[in-house]
């Protein structure tokens, strides 16, 4: 047997990629995960831009996970000029990221994988096999982007957050409508997690290295550490020493990997097997109840710990609304002093990590961005010759929808990959 | 596979050099979707579907920029196979934020980026959908409104024009009953010479509008930047204010090499 499973267009992906499977002898000779998307430079751009807009420059490395560049950058610029944003203003942070994990998973969950579980094409085709569930979906995901609304101007590229806080704070009756809408999300999140439950997964699990923020008091969004189950535990700032990104000759993409022990996992299993604790009780509860244990090792199963998230998104934010009172200044002024900062902070698809160096009059010196989904990638790959040998036999079109779901399993968000590239190498 | 009805009209979405902002707005009508879904066929949507049906299609949406050798062929290709072509978003009407590269040199932001620059295949610039194809309409915004969106997809259905305003942000600041941020804050604010659509939200949410949606018509960029000497904004702060997410849009672009 000697054979090329070629997907020219990966679908329910954001951005663009495609896939090569090489089989010879029954055995996978090659997977490549191919990006064509092409580059936008955003860390050359940025060189000479005053610091207080990379919060909205960066936002348009990806209109799926916008408020994962704002926070990123805004905390990476406060670290770099040494302010600390804390009470209300911190909390409202979290309160908007909540609403980018609600759109951003029930967009995944719904629309990108449930499809795949349920032999359907799109969600268009599962509405009408199943209307209930794709009008819940519909109304999950649009609580999420009221959050992104009123908190950020708009779902898509907010326009409300600043290096320091905000340009405008809510009233507390402005969340008044949000809160109502959110106590029902809540409930249709917890139902959200009982059905992806029920779907059936194929037999496949990895023994990952999950790096995820932990933070001593929280389910991680914009603090922590750095951490991983098998060993790692460092500060945000140490990043690039352990993390490295090299061009492998096989492949399109430049990938990450640990230096001490390669290949990793970032996202939601990661966070949710690092950081089971901090999650809330009624997040714990339903994850229990969907026969989750402390961690999880199989990637087909992410549909349910993005459940999870979305609960404990609910429900973290009707915490912040039902504490929120307005603080005295949205913003905390910030001087520009020359200086490195970092930041990163959890995308809906993993950690999102940040870097500057700023000149005395806060000019950017120097941008360095790792999105998730290059951290992945390599990740990727390695779950698919894995995972195909067992089903080598399968009919190539089985065989391609099965391999199209275990990188769909990650969520990948190609045009955030700033350093996917094309390679034309010649053999 | 799906059956097909003759009687609707086939959409694609098609992507370019872009962040998915745009296409995601379509994703993001969740009171309207299923009511588009099934007044269209929706043809050919990557990002949202494996099902993809042959072209020639009825409406295209055509999202990103182009900023590759391979892509400036591809967009003749899908003009070819359409039969309306709708841009959608900054990139695709006006290069996007991608074209800060046109006023620099591309070879040394690849150099910045890329450890191998001499794999990468790219162009010099990052240009407008329009500049290589004809567009039938444009619809602006970093990213799109999209309420205009379902406009236009209205008004596509029932074979009129989009009615979709081409006043400035000033109108929309004015309606919406915002007090203005420049004349009673002078905060620094790109809302007169900026194309309406996002509905106004930053002077609402106290900041002055950063020219999101791009270059009004007739935009009188020239008082515009008096004014902003008058508030003391140097004349670089100037050029980085016309050089953001259209920064490739002629009036900004013009402009901006004035600062």
């Amino acid at each position: 047997m000697h054979k090329t499973i070629s997907v020219g267009a990966l679908a329910r992906v954001e951005g663009e990629g495609a896939l090569l499977i090489k089989i010879k002898d029954r055995a996978v000779t090659d997977v490549q995960l191919k990006i064509y998307e092409p580059p936008r430079f955003f860390e050359a751009f940025l060189r000479g831009r005053d610091f207080t807009e990379a919060p909205d420059i960066t936002a348009r490395i990806c209109g799926i996970c916008p408020i994962a560049y704002q926070m990123s950058a805004t905390h990476a610029m406060e670290d770099a000029c040494g302010v600390t944003v804390d009470g209300q203003l911190r909390a409202l942070r979290r309160l908007i990221y909540c609403g980018e994990w609600i759109e951003s998973h029930a967009l995944h969950i719904f629309f990108l994988h449930a499809p795949d579980f349920l032999g359907c094409e799109d969600a268009i085709q599962m509405a009408k096999a199943h209307p209930q569930i794709v009008e819940r979906a519909l109304r999950l995901k649009k609580a999420g982007n009221a959050i992104m609304s009123l908190i950020g101007g708009r779902e898509i590229h907010p326009i409300n957050v600043r290096v320091g806080g905000f340009y405008r704070v809510p009233t507390q009756a402005e969340l008044g409508p949000l809160a109502e809408e959110l106590k029902w999300a809540r409930d249709a999140a917890r139902e959200t997690v009982a059905w992806v439950a029920k779907l059936s997964f194929p037999e496949f699990s990895q023994p990952y290295e999950y790096v995820a923020l932990r933070h001593p008091d929280e389910y991680p969004f914009n603090e922590g550490r750095l951490v991983s189950n098998k060993g790692l535990d460092i500060a945000v700032s140490d990043f690039e020493q352990h993390v490295v990104e090299e061009q492998v000759p096989h492949s399109n993409a430049l990938h990450a990997k640990l230096q001490a022990r390669g290949s990793y996992h970032v996202g939601p299993m990661a966070r949710y097997s690092l950081n089971f604790d901090k999650l809330s009780p009624i997040a714990q509860e339903a994850a229990r109840s969907a026969g989750l244990g402390l961690t999880c090792n199989n990637p087909f199963q992410s549909i349910i710990v993005r459940a999870v998230e979305v609960l404990y998104a609910c429900d973290e934010a009707l915490r912040i609304i039902d504490a929120y009172e307005p603080p005295p200044k949205p913003f905390v002024p910030v001087e520009p002093r020359a200086a490195t900062g970092f930041g990163c902070s959890e995308a809906p698809r993993g950690i999102l990590y940040h870097r500057y160096q700023l000149d005395a009059e806060g000019h950017i010196v120097e941008a360095k961005i790792v999105p998730p989904t290059s951290q992945n990638q390599r990740m990727i790959e390695e779950d698919l010759r894995t995972f195909i040998p067992p089903r080598i036999d399968l009919p190539d079109d089985q065989l391609q929808w099965q391999c199209e779901q275990a990188i769909r399993n990650y969520d990948p968000c190609i045009s955030c990959a700033t350093h996917f590239l094309k390679l034309t190498v010649e053999r | 596979m799906r059956a097909r009805t003759p009687k609707r009209p086939k959409l694609a979405v098609w992507k370019f050099a872009s962040c998915d902002g745009c296409q995601l707005s379509l994703l993001d009508c969740e009171d309207e979707l299923l009511a588009i879904a099934g007044k269209v066929e929706i043809a050919n949507f990557l990002e949202a579907s494996r099902a993809v049906v042959k072209g020639p299609y009825d409406l295209s949406l055509v999202e990103g920029s182009i900023t590759t050798p391979h892509d400036a062929q591809r967009i003749t290709q899908v003009r070819k196979a359409s039969k309306f072509l709708v841009t959608i978003g900054a990139c695709a009407t006006a290069g996007g934020i991608q074209a800060l590269r046109n006023f620099g040199h591309v070879r040394e932001f690849l150099s910045v980026v890329y450890a191998k620059p001499e794999y990468i295949e790219t162009l010099a610039t990052s240009t407008a959908i329009a500049e290589h194809v004809k567009v039938d309409f444009e619809l602006r915004g970093c990213p799109i409104n999209k309420q205009q969106l379902v406009e236009v997809l209205s008004a596509f259905l029932k074979g009129r024009k989009p009615n979709v305003s081409s006043a400035s942000v000033c109108i929309e600041c004015k309606r919406r009953g915002t007090v203005c941020v420049m004349v009673a804050q002078g905060i620094p604010c790109l809302g007169p010479v900026t194309h309406a659509g996002c509905g106004a939200i930053c002077p609402a949410y106290h900041r002055g509008c950063y020219g999101c949606f791009g270059p009004k018509e007739a935009a009188n960029t020239a008082s515009l930047s008096r004014q902003l000497t008058v508030l003391g904004v140097s004349e670089e702060q100037r050029q980085r204010l016309y050089r953001t997410f259209n920064a490739n849009a002629e009036p900004f672009r013009t402009e901006s090499a004035h600062a």
